[in-house]
């Protein structure tokens, strides 16, 4: 009787016929596509995306140069050379970024101690050449400029947690 | 001059007008069907497929014709040239003129020869020398590889789709396709030969190439099969070719089991011309859901392994459609039924 059954089971293609049936009910769902560049997933306060070299409300840099991102880089992307400002200040003179190199991994964003440099939700800054992901201090500042609003918020939300 | 351009002339441009109106509509199918193919398996997934191109995304066909005519044809230094060149041509070329003697309405066919199901799997045999010397002219192991396997495949799934035929054959008496459409006047046969018809059905996917007996181009072991070698024009007459002959099949298939252009029931609200557009919009439309079990099938099947391939085709098809390639004629014969008999 067993045997029958097999295969009545299998002459009757019931396998095939359940595994039909249950792609042709998937095809009557709602597709679960985002639309990409017209819609985007959510993003969490912590996202790790472009870097930023954040500003002080009055215009002044944050980053005092102690290095202690250049430190922490697991891929040593970061590059930093400083000397005293006029005013005494301690500055650098060059942050360079590879971003070739950069991992993602946010231990620069940690390890600073005045929030100066952090990644940003920024995700879509692909370049034709390698050379345009070699950033220097000039982009990176202007990052900031432009992303400030969104990590400003970010920081607030996530300080909670920290 | 005047009786030459009567008795030769006319028809030819007849004949060639005839071709082209099943060409150029067959290519446009082909090229939608591409765009069916990724909606339906995007459906499947719950995905959206592609949508950016134009409405929906209708020109995607267009565009990725656009890309391939833009391409460069490579040669492999190894390939020989000649064969390498030819073998995406003669696919493409059979899988076009094996329309020829298919019905699209009563009388509405371009040679309404008496052995049309034999040229049609004369035809659909011939496939695979297009694709042997794809895989050997191009001078690669993968190609070569696939090209066996396709060859192997093809050739066993020929015999039971042989065997299925014959039993059609049996209830029709006629070799010729527009009689055997008018044999399913009474009830089609998809019916009364219902393991037969999921046999053909299931043979006509081994035959075509399609998943889930696809691993004659199993990406992840053969890259892409007999035609990794190829680019440009040369891969998309390979491309147009596979897909033209799927549409092929759905229109055996039609033929043979679903009753061709009759409507179901014999429901028939229009004479005259529209009656002919009624006809055909029913074959058309027994063809796409043919099509669509195509894909149906390639959203739910994983690849067979070739043993498991070659198992199903020798040693359940083979016994299976000749038994009842046996029971079938011996209920014709035991009930009066045989075409000619009575």
């Amino acid at each position: 009787m067993a045997t029958m059954d097999r295969n009545a089971y299998s002459l009757l293609l019931a396998e095939i016929t359940s595994g039909l049936w249950l792609t042709l009910k998937y095809m009557f769902k709602q597709p679960v596509t985002v639309n990409y560049p017209y819609e985007k997933g959510p993003l969490s306060p912590r996202f790790r995306g472009e870097h930023a070299l954040r500003r002080y409300a009055n215009g002044e840099e944050r980053c005092i140069a102690c290095k202690l991102c250049e430190a922490v880089c697991p891929a040593l992307a970061i590059t930093i050379e400083a000397e005293p400002r006029d005013d005494g200040s301690r500055r650098t003179t060059r942050y360079d970024i590879d971003m070739t190199k950069c991992i993602y991994c946010g231990f620069c964003q940690e390890a600073c101690p005045v929030d100066a440099i952090v990644e940003g939700p920024n995700f879509e800054f692909a370049a034709e050449t390698r050379e345009e992901l070699f950033y220097n201090k000039e982009k990176l500042l202007s990052n900031g400029d432009r992303w400030e609003a969104e990590i400003a918020n970010n920081i607030a939300l996530d300080a909670p947690y920290r | 001059m005047a009786d030459f351009l009567r008795n030769f002339g006319l028809p030819t441009v007849i004949l060639v007008a005839e071709i082209l109106a099943i060409i150029v509509p067959l290519l446009l199918a082909v090229a939608y069907l591409t765009f069916a193919e990724r909606k339906v398996l995007a459906a499947a997934q719950l995905r959206k497929g592609p949508n950016v191109v134009g409405p929906f995304g209708l020109f995607q066909p267009l565009a990725d014709g656009l890309k391939l005519l833009m391409k460069e044809t490579v040669i492999p230094t190894g390939a020989n040239r000649g064969v390498f060149i030819a073998a995406p041509i003669l696919t493409f070329v059979l899988s076009l003129i094996a329309w020829a003697v298919i019905p699209f309405d009563d009388g509405m066919v371009i040679a309404n020869i008496n052995v049309g199901i034999l040229y049609l799997f004369a035809i659909s045999s011939l496939g695979v020398y297009g694709i042997i010397m794809a895989g050997w002219s191009s001078n690669s192991k993968y190609a070569f590889l696939g090209a066996l396997r396709a060859a192997a495949q093809m050739v066993s799934y020929e015999v039971s789709m042989g065997f299925v035929m014959v039993s059609v054959l049996l209830c029709v008496g006629s070799l010729n396709l527009s009689a055997i459409v008018e044999a399913q006047r009474t009830v089609w046969f998809a019916l009364p030969l219902l393991p037969m018809f999921i046999v053909f059905f299931i043979s006509t996917l081994a035959e075509t190439n399609r998943s889930p007996f696809d691993l004659v181009e199993g990406e992840s072991e053969l890259v892409a099969g007999f035609f990794v070698e190829y680019s440009s024009m040369t891969f998309a007459l390979f491309y147009l070719g596979e897909y033209a002959n799927m549409i092929l099949m759905s229109a055996m298939t039609t033929v043979l089991f679903l009753g061709g252009w009759l409507a179901p029931f014999g429901w028939m609200p229009f004479t005259g011309a529209l009656g002919h557009v009624w006809s055909m919009f029913w074959f058309f439309a027994k063809i796409a859901f043919v099509l669509f079990c195509f894909l149906w099938v390639r959203a739910t099947m994983p690849r067979f392994r070739y043993d498991q391939l070659m198992r199903l085709g020798w040693k359940v098809f083979l016994p299976l459609s000749l038994f009842w390639l046996v029971a079938t004629a011996g209920f014709l014969v035991t009930f009066g039924l045989l075409p000619g008999q009575g």
